[in-house]
């Protein structure tokens, strides 16, 4: 049986916000590492910021602060959805989270080249 | 019009055993899914089992799920819905099926009364009739969601409904909003405490797969969000205890 009950914008905008944060979360032990190298290792820590400095990982960071934006304007939309007055056009603002989340990963993009 | 038959995939069976069965279908003009579901039935194989009352959107009895979305079929045109000839036809989701199409609606008018869902008032017949501004806020936020037909359109396209057997769903949960609005009831700190549950409105994700099918147009997750307040404003002041 098809899943037409899914094929609609602010579902998208559940899987989005759900997947982002498990990828966060996966993110979450390396993040900590590369800290503990700063603080502990500082040639090890030295050698990670020259890795860090190739086009591909500037690229996969990108994605890491699109998945950072999207969850963050995801749980914003959410928090005024529940806690504020009830605004229509719920789509719309769902379009505006995806964009502002797009500028923010365009934007770190072109600081990066 | 694609042609003069349309080509009707009818899930046949009871409980989760069964199969598609197809059949050829006269095309007519105006011809809803409810009219094909019936032209089955009288002309072609009279064991096929579904649900209609009115045939004309009030009653909330003949929801089907049509090519993937739930639907009300006595309100859906073929030609809207079946661009290619082509219809699939199976019960709703998330419901028990009883045979064929027809599911059983027990589960969801029981969380109606779970979620307390039945108007208590104050007064008796002897009293006079209660003035309830038609501009109040209150009175507004009811109007807004009373209109529901129980026809479980949205209760079919709800996902937490699918992971949470005991989910209230956006029927029962929105028909407590409507009467955390209604003046005239007294009943809203128990109804509160029966919905703010792990089964409540705050196992809502928000989704809107109700407010995108709900036949009436009205806004479930409105009314789920306004009961999250609700219960989020009792549980500081002490009143869920």
């Amino acid at each position: 049986m098809k899943a037409g009950h899914r094929d609609h914008p602010n579902y998208w905008a559940f899987v989005l916000h759900r997947v982002s944060g498990v990828l966060l979360a996966l993110f979450l032990p390396v993040h900590f590492q590369v800290l503990y190298l700063a603080i502990k290792k500082a040639s090890a820590f030295d050698g990670f910021l020259a890795w860090a400095e190739m086009p591909m990982v500037k690229l996969a960071e990108t994605v890491l602060i699109l998945l950072l934006a999207a969850h963050l304007t995801g749980g914003l939309r959410l928090l005024a959805l529940e806690f504020l007055p009830w605004r229509d056009g719920q789509k719309t603002i769902v379009a505006l989270t995806g964009g502002i989340s797009l500028v923010i990963g365009l934007v770190y993009l072109l600081n990066a080249a | 019009m694609s042609g003069d038959t349309l080509t009707v995939s009818v899930w046949r069976g009871d409980g989760d055993v069964g199969r598609y069965q197809e059949f050829e279908v006269p095309r007519q003009e105006s011809q809803t899914v409810l009219d094909v579901v019936t032209y089955i039935q009288r002309h072609i194989d009279p064991t096929l089992s579904y649900r209609f009352a009115c045939r004309v959107g009030v009653c909330g009895s003949c929801a089907m799920t049509v090519n993937g979305k739930p639907r009300w079929t006595c309100r859906t045109h073929v030609s809207k819905v079946a661009g290619d000839g082509r219809l699939e036809v199976a019960p709703l989701r998330n419901l028990q099926v009883i045979k064929d199409l027809s599911v059983d609606m027990t589960d969801f008018f029981d969380k109606w009364a779970r979620a307390e869902g039945r108007f208590q008032g104050a007064q008796t017949r002897d009293d006079d009739f209660a003035q309830v501004s038609p501009d109040s806020p209150k009175r507004r936020r009811a109007s807004a969601g009373i209109e529901c037909i129980g026809c479980g359109v949205c209760y079919a396209s709800c996902d937490v409904v699918a992971w949470n057997q005991d989910y209230l769903g956006p029927a029962a949960l929105n028909r407590a909003w409507t009467l955390v609005n209604d003046v005239r009831d007294i009943a809203d700190k128990q109804r509160l405490k029966a919905v703010a549950g792990d089964a409540g409105c705050h196992a809502c994700h928000s989704q809107q797969g109700c407010v995108e099918r709900c036949v009436k147009h009205l806004n479930p997750t409105q009314s789920i969000a306004g009961l999250k307040r609700a219960t989020a404003l009792a549980a500081l002041k002490g009143e869920l205890e």
